[in-house]
């Protein structure tokens, strides 16, 4: 299975200010009662985005001028809460392709990588840097760029951090690591034949 | 080189490393349930690919079983799909499945420690963040995605990087009325909801020395909460008369062989640890939240947080936020809030020692008029030996539901939910945003015994004056 080489992520961006942004918040239980993971991205940040009635909320995503965004920007330990995949499975779905935050939860975090989803952390400075050159522009295209490490939109070029095990496996394409754990499987029973409670 | 826990479970588990410097880490125990396991059969079916370890894989179903109705089809078609579904994939790939019919299904993080699955010095990973909660039997247990479940049912096997260690020293004595949960709604509101990232937290000192298992899993099970994937408790005897006897539990000679081995995997004295915090016993009282994030916890006597006393622009904002979700006023006192729910039960206090406690205060008592109050055990196991204590009456006649096994109002997947913005003392361990089927629901953590004083009350209150506790 090859996969794709992600070295740079370049769209549109929205900034979803906030801290602790949990994933019951990206994606509410009730839209979990599936056994697919299809139609998921309509559902994203639903309760805050949503009336009980279906009429929208202010919100950056039901911003016009922020239609069809790619790139995410957000606060500090976003994702927190449950493990579910379905909160990046969502996001992916509705179109996003990379988020940059002040920092991620840890589960959120190995789950994005799985999917492809580059996970970049910046400063709380920069995040509002580049944050205020989107909203002066939002037509303009940001890049996360993954081997620079850097983030850029407009005339703004910001440092970004993506943990050195997530920037090798997205860089290099095996983001997915099923293929090299099946490589490793003589080595998994041999592991397991060492340990008491596995080797019956 | 003395070791901890940790690092002599993971090097135990570690198969070998990784192109991008991960370790591949086999998971001796999967736990999996119906909400995050049906996508993972999929991905395996679409791959072409079969269960590695059957025999090291367990099912049951606890988020969305109705807690009212045990008749199927469920009056939920989604609910009774999901149910369908996992049955399939368990026949099919011949996983043990606790299904409703064994009098053995409930909550996943119940189920695993009451069949003697979940023990010392395992790896254990569920599509579940409270994983954690295996970890009070000092095993190294946590969350995973969906696409990781697809890799350890077909690899037995995840890709992870290691974690540090924080140590976390509880000494003294607890007082009178202080329970687990309020130990952990204080460690989390001390160290922060991202404190514990990139941590696995280990949980010592002389308080969790006493604690039964119970309570031990109480604990770990919020660690997740605070940030830490991982929460583990040195076993130690406690661990070993818990497990002794359980159907998974080893028997006869390769009991005193496990116990040995036990012994030796918990941390070595004088281990390095990345970091380590104490605390005082006596200073935590009974906890409870006002916002948004279990974080956002104060004592039972103080006062709702002030934005104005915010001393960072950030701290405003978010107290702004949570103040705003959960219509509290700044600067009110806690107590006298106003309840409309009442929740016991989950998979942080859904335990017999829970109910047990709170039945124990509870004779006599009644659920204040208009408050609708709920008793959810975690297993059908914890039912049936509350049941045989009677303990289910002392609820009834109170004017508690008494329900089946699930995790009911914990989170939005069955028919318990909150109704419009409804105030809920409950016992779980998440208070997020609409988290409990209301989108405008409001839930304040506490303690189980906090929960039936609020319920008694009518309004949120200390337990250890309306019990007479002292
Ligand atoms: S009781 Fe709540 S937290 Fe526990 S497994 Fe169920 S939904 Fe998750």
């Amino acid at each position: 299975m090859a996969l794709a080489k992600i070295t740079s992520i370049t769209g549109r961006a929205v900034h979803v200010p906030g801290n602790d942004i949990d994933t019951d918040r990206i994606i509410p239980a009730r839209f979990m009662k599936c056994v697919t993971f299809d139609g998921l991205g309509e559902y994203l940040f639903y309760d805050v985005r949503k009336n009980d009635d279906g009429s929208e909320k202010e919100h950056p995503l039901n911003d016009p001028r922020y239609r069809g965004a790619t790139v995410l920007l957000t606060g500090l330990n976003f994702g927190c809460g449950s493990s579910r995949e379905h909160a990046p499975q969502a996001i992916q779905k509705h179109g996003f392709k990379a988020i940059i935050a002040e920092g991620f939860a840890e589960i959120f975090f190995g789950n994005c990588t799985t999917l492809g989803i580059p996970c970049a952390e910046a400063s709380r400075e920069d995040i509002a840097r580049l944050a205020a050159a989107v909203a002066a522009d939002p037509a303009s295209e940001l890049t996360l760029d993954l081997v620079a490490q850097e983030a850029r939109v407009g005339a703004v070029r910001v440092p970004v951090k993506i943990r050195d095990s997530a920037r090798d496996a997205l860089v290099n394409g095996r983001w997915d690591a099923i293929g090299e754990l099946i490589e490793g499987l003589p080595d998994m029973r041999a592991a397991a034949g060492r340990l008491p409670y596995l080797a019956a | 080189m003395p070791e901890s826990l940790f690092r002599k479970v993971w090097n135990a588990h570690a198969v070998r490393k990784l192109a991008n410097g991960q370790t591949q880490l086999l998971i001796g125990t999967h736990l999996i349930h119906e909400v995050t396991s049906p996508q993972a059969f999929g991905m395996l079916r679409d791959l072409g690919l079969k269960v590695q370890m059957p025999h090291r894989t367990f099912a049951t179903v606890d988020h969305i079983v109705p807690t009212d109705q045990f008749a199927e089809p469920y009056r939920d078609p989604l609910a009774q799909a999901m149910m369908e579904e996992l049955r399939r994939n368990c026949a099919e790939f011949g996983i043990t499945f606790f299904d409703r019919g064994t009098g053995k299904q409930g909550i996943v993080h119940i189920v695993g420690p009451e069949q003697g699955i979940t023990q010392p010095g395992t790896t254990i990973a569920c599509g579940d963040s409270h994983t954690s909660t295996h970890g009070a039997f000092g095993a190294i247990a946590f969350g995973i995605g969906t696409t990781q479940i697809r890799d350890v049912l077909a690899t037995q096997t995840i890709a992870l990087g290691p974690l540090k260690v924080r140590r976390i020293e509880v000494n003294g004595k607890l007082r009178p009325g202080v329970y687990a949960k309020d130990v952990i709604l204080h460690i989390i509101r001390t160290l922060g909801v991202n404190g514990g990232t990139g941590f696995a937290y280990e949980y010592a000192g002389e308080v969790f020395d006493r604690f039964s298992m119970e309570e031990r899993m109480t604990v770990c099970n919020m660690s997740i909460e605070g940030g830490a994937r991982v929460g583990y408790v040195n076993p130690d005897e406690t661990t070993f008369a818990y497990l002794k006897g359980r159907p998974y539990a080893p028997k006869d000679a390769e009991w005193d062989a496990a116990v040995e081995s036990w012994r030796a995997i918990a941390s070595d004295p004088g281990c390095s640890y990345d970091d380590v915090v104490r605390i005082d016993a006596s200073t935590i009282a009974p906890t409870v939240t006002w916002g948004i994030n279990p974080g956002q916890g104060i004592s039972i006597d103080e006062t709702i947080p002030d934005p104005k006393a915010a001393r960072a622009a950030d701290e405003r904002a978010s107290i702004d936020e949570a103040l705003a979700y959960m219509k509290l006023d700044p600067g009110a006192p806690i107590k006298g809030t106003k309840i409309d729910v009442a929740f016991l039960g989950s998979c942080t206090n859904g335990r017999l020692s829970d109910f047990k406690e709170v039945a124990g205060y509870l004779k006599g008592r009644r659920v204040s008029p208009g408050v609708k109050a709920i008793a959810v055990p975690g297993s059908q196991i914890v039912a049936l030996q509350c049941e045989k204590l009677g303990i289910d009456k002392v609820f009834a006649d109170a004017g508690f539901e008494w329900r089946a096994a699930g995790c009911s109002m914990c989170l939005a997947m069955n028919p318990d939910k909150l109704v419009g913005d409804q105030l809920c003392a409950s016992s779980s361990n998440r208070n997020f945003k609409g988290r409990q089927g209301s989108p405008t629901g409001r839930t304040l953590l506490m303690s189980p015994l906090m929960v039936a004083a609020a319920a008694v009350t009518g309004n949120v209150a200390d337990a250890r004056e309306v019990f007479a506790i002292n």
